[in-house]
């Protein structure tokens, strides 16, 4: 080892993961870093530009849909911007989000390892991430125009259409490797590097939810692989695949394309309802409620929710048995998602509830996730999907879902677990309005389209009748409000990280879970001695986390 | 914790885990051509008539030739992996070497293969091709898909078992440490029963 000077610092204490810089220096010590934490502040970093890119152009088609017909776009580029809406929200922020990003730093430190199984495919499915998200940038700038097909890459348009839909579709072909060798890690480091009496029911629900996702992820993404492959190979040289001329179906690539992407909205939200499940009784101080419950339905959501993916497509034409059995399974997973609901709804009750920023977003999640997993009932319904199929309900629906629960997943992770990665708190105060900002704006944003998909309004539409001018207007009142909020919130978390007031404690919210018993920032392998387990993560005894500790934080 | 344990702490070796990794890897891998059997068999009932005059045109023998071979290349990677067990260095290199050589011979042969249909002008895009109904031009498409991925998956377990020769070589991978060697030879196995499949969905159901 070339650092062992490093190793040990001179007053005994070891070093702290960020002071830790290996062989490089500099930029060097993080992007050839195999370190866990390093690579999840890596992700961290990337995931986060590239929110705020996906979150322009959203903004930008709602300023386009203010008032019918041409405001700031020609629809060509509104048909691109919502496309690179969407392939950037999806494939690059909320599939690798929380795995990627507090998975990758706290997964090893939850279950008591000193890091994942494999830390150099660790760090190489960073660089496929990274690489995947140049080709995409690389397609919107390269001529020819960036793709404009949506993020599903429909055939036989996407075959046809002139844009760079190839580097789009390659783009997204690296990413899933990328999610692949991120899943592949998880399961292996779950199985094989459990501390010594961590069993499988004292794993913290946060484990379960990342354990049940990496299956997913590894189950379901080489079929999108494929797919994507295919379509690239149909463009590329003409092999008759799906394209109607040449005999093929294009509704088989619909299938095969659910068969992955409906998973993988279980890939985003499973591992949201992980961070609500660990932020839920740290802040009402008591044990979860229904453990076992919580723990397994994760694994039953993956299971049903592999199966029920040609509810997208309910009316291109398929079978009466088939609509009925998919609608039958819809309905079915629709029944774990709601055990976790009443699971933290009866953790709350009677519990010692302190209103600290995390526990507000993980609220607001359970709030919007709510309405989101209702509506999404509706469209499980055969009849009533005739009605509102690729309406703006469905956008409302699914923004409720990916922005209301992972979304809003991923901000009560920031600021539950920011302070723990760099030792730094944020403004408490700030962080609160924030949250309230966010709760008005996208509710402003998102609830104008159940109304106006329910009166007919077309998803995906560049121009629109009268009739739908008031919910638009709202609507993109409401985008503003909601980029206030956001502002505020990452202003103050990363204001925070320079000059926020420096915390040493170990347990900054009194957690029960490894993570509160290591050093804050942790040290560069996590413990000093591998830890044994003896107790559930969430046993709560009476005033162990005293008041004058909850002062000193704030 | 003296620096000794430190840097010991670095050398983490867990065996089973790796082996766990690469079934995990697997299962992706059988899942990638799962999509593509799936479009087989939906397309297949779609057209039973074309498939079965287009299957008619492979060469039975060549493809049975190859499956042959890759058969063979399986045994030998099992033996090299039972030779370096065995501690005995250079008949693994050469097990190993033989299945190289057996992998570049089923390449060989496929080239042969597709070059002659590419002279009768069956190719994506050939005239004599889109001449034909629409079922036919599917199964060549999924044929040369099918076995074009799978040609590359075998070219790649050859670079993987060369890296493998150079650590045996190297003595990296040894009697007691040779896990490399078998999860490499896991993958050898997988991309030879993809081709179990391939062969007689392609070549023998006429």
């Amino acid at each position: 080892m070339s650092n062992d000077a490093l190793a040990i610092k001179k007053n005994g204490s070891e070093p702290t993961y960020l002071e830790y810089d290996g062989k490089g220096r500099g930029i060097k010590s993080w992007i050839f870093s195999t370190d866990h934490k390093r690579i999840g502040i890596l992700y961290l970093v990337s995931l986060i530009t590239f929110f705020i890119v996906g979150v322009t152009f959203g903004f930008l088609m709602r300023l386009e849909l203010i008032a019918p017909g041409r405001t700031i776009m020609d629809a060509q580029t509104y048909n691109s911007i919502f496309t690179l809406h969407g392939v950037i929200m999806i494939f690059l922020f909320v599939i690798p989000g929380l795995p990627a990003v507090f998975g990758n730093f706290f997964l090893p430190i939850m279950i008591g390892a000193k890091d994942v199984a494999f830390p150099r495919i660790n760090l190489l499915s960073w660089w496929l991430f990274a690489f995947g998200g140049f080709l995409a940038v690389l397609s919107i700038l390269l001529p020819g125009g960036p793709a404009d097909t949506g993020w599903t890459f429909y055939v036989p348009y996407s075959v046809r259409t002139g844009t760079n839909v190839m580097l789009a579709l390659f783009a997204a072909f690296v990413l899933g490797f990328s999610s692949i060798l991120t899943g592949l890690n998880f399961v292996t480091t779950v199985h094989r590097l459990r501390a010594p009496g961590m069993s499988w029911f004292k794993l913290p629900l946060f484990i379960w939810s990342l354990y049940a996702t990496a299956w997913v992820q590894v189950l379901a993404t080489p079929i999108i692989g494929i797919t994507l492959l295919l379509v690239a190979v149909e463009r590329w040289l003409g092999v008759g695949l799906f394209d109607p001329a040449l005999g093929g179906d294009p509704v088989l690539y619909q299938h095969l394309f659910w068969i992955y992407s409906h998973p993988a909205v279980y890939i985003m939200i499973l591992p949201a309802m992980g961070v609500i499940s660990e932020i839920i009784p740290v802040f009402s101080r008591r044990t979860i409620f229904g453990y076992k419950f919580i723990a397994f339905s994760s694994i039953a959501i993956a299971l049903f929710g592999s199966l029920v993916w040609a509810h997208h497509m309910f009316t291109v034409g398929m079978s009466d048995t088939g609509q009925f059995i998919f609608s039958l399974l819809t309905f079915l997973v629709a029944i774990p998602s709601a055990i976790k609901v009443f699971n933290w709804t009866a953790t709350l009750y009677k519990g010692s509830i302190e209103l600290a920023p995390p526990m507000l977003f993980a609220l607001g999640f359970v709030f919007l996730f709510s309405i989101g997993g209702f509506t999404g009932l509706f469209q499980g319904t055969l009849s009533v999907n005739i009605q509102i199929h690729d309406t703006s309900f469905i956008v409302a629906h699914f923004h409720y879902v990916m922005f209301g629960g992972t979304g809003f997943g991923i901000f009560a992770a920031l600021h539950y677990w920011l302070p723990k990665m760099f030792g730094r708190m944020y403004n408490l105060k700030a962080a609160k309005t924030a949250f309230w900002i966010l709760l008005v704006g996208f509710n402003t944003l998102f609830f104008p389209m159940f109304i106006m998909g329910w009166l007919g309004m077309p998803r995906r539409y560049y121009d629109y009748l009268p009739e739908y001018h008031i919910y638009h207007l709202i609507s993109t009142i409401g985008s503003w409000i909601l980029i206030i909020g956001l502002t505020i919130m990452f202003t103050n978390l990363i204001r925070s990280l320079r000059r926020g007031k420096v915390i040493q404690e170990k347990n900054i919210w009194g957690g029960e879970t490894l993570e509160w018993s290591v050093d804050t920032p942790p040290i560069l392998e996590n413990f000093v001695d591998i830890p044994t387990v003896t107790e559930s993560p969430y046993e709560y005894k009476m005033n162990e986390y005293s008041e004058t500790e909850k002062e000193e934080v704030k | 914790m003296s620096s000794q344990e430190h840097a010991a702490a670095h050398v983490h070796r867990d065996d089973v885990g790796s082996r766990m990794g690469m079934w995990l890897f697997l299962f992706t891998e059988m899942l990638l051509f799962g999509g593509m059997f799936f479009l087989y068999s939906i397309y297949r009932y779609m057209n039973p008539e074309a498939f079965h005059v287009a299957a008619k045109e492979l060469n039975t023998l060549i493809g049975a030739f190859n499956t042959a071979i890759l058969l063979t290349s399986s045994l030998t990677m099992a033996l090299s992996i039972t030779a370096i067990q065995k501690n005995n260095k250079s008949l693994s290199l050469f097990f190993q070497f033989l299945t190289i050589l057996l992998a570049l011979g089923f390449m060989v042969n496929k080239y042969f293969e597709w070059t002659a249909k590419f002279h009768h002008g069956i190719y994506p895009g050939g005239e004599e091709l889109l001449s034909r109904s629409p079922g036919e031009v599917l199964f060549f498409g999924l044929y040369y898909v099918m076995t074009g991925l799978h040609g590359l998956h075998v070219v790649i377990g050859a670079v993987i078992i060369a890296v493998m020769m150079r650590f045996t070589a190297k003595g990296i991978i040894t009697q007691t440490n040779y896990v490399k060697l078998e999860t490499a030879g896991l993958y050898w196995h997988l991309v030879d029963i993809i081709w179990i499949f391939l062969f007689p969905l392609f070549y023998l159901i006429t």
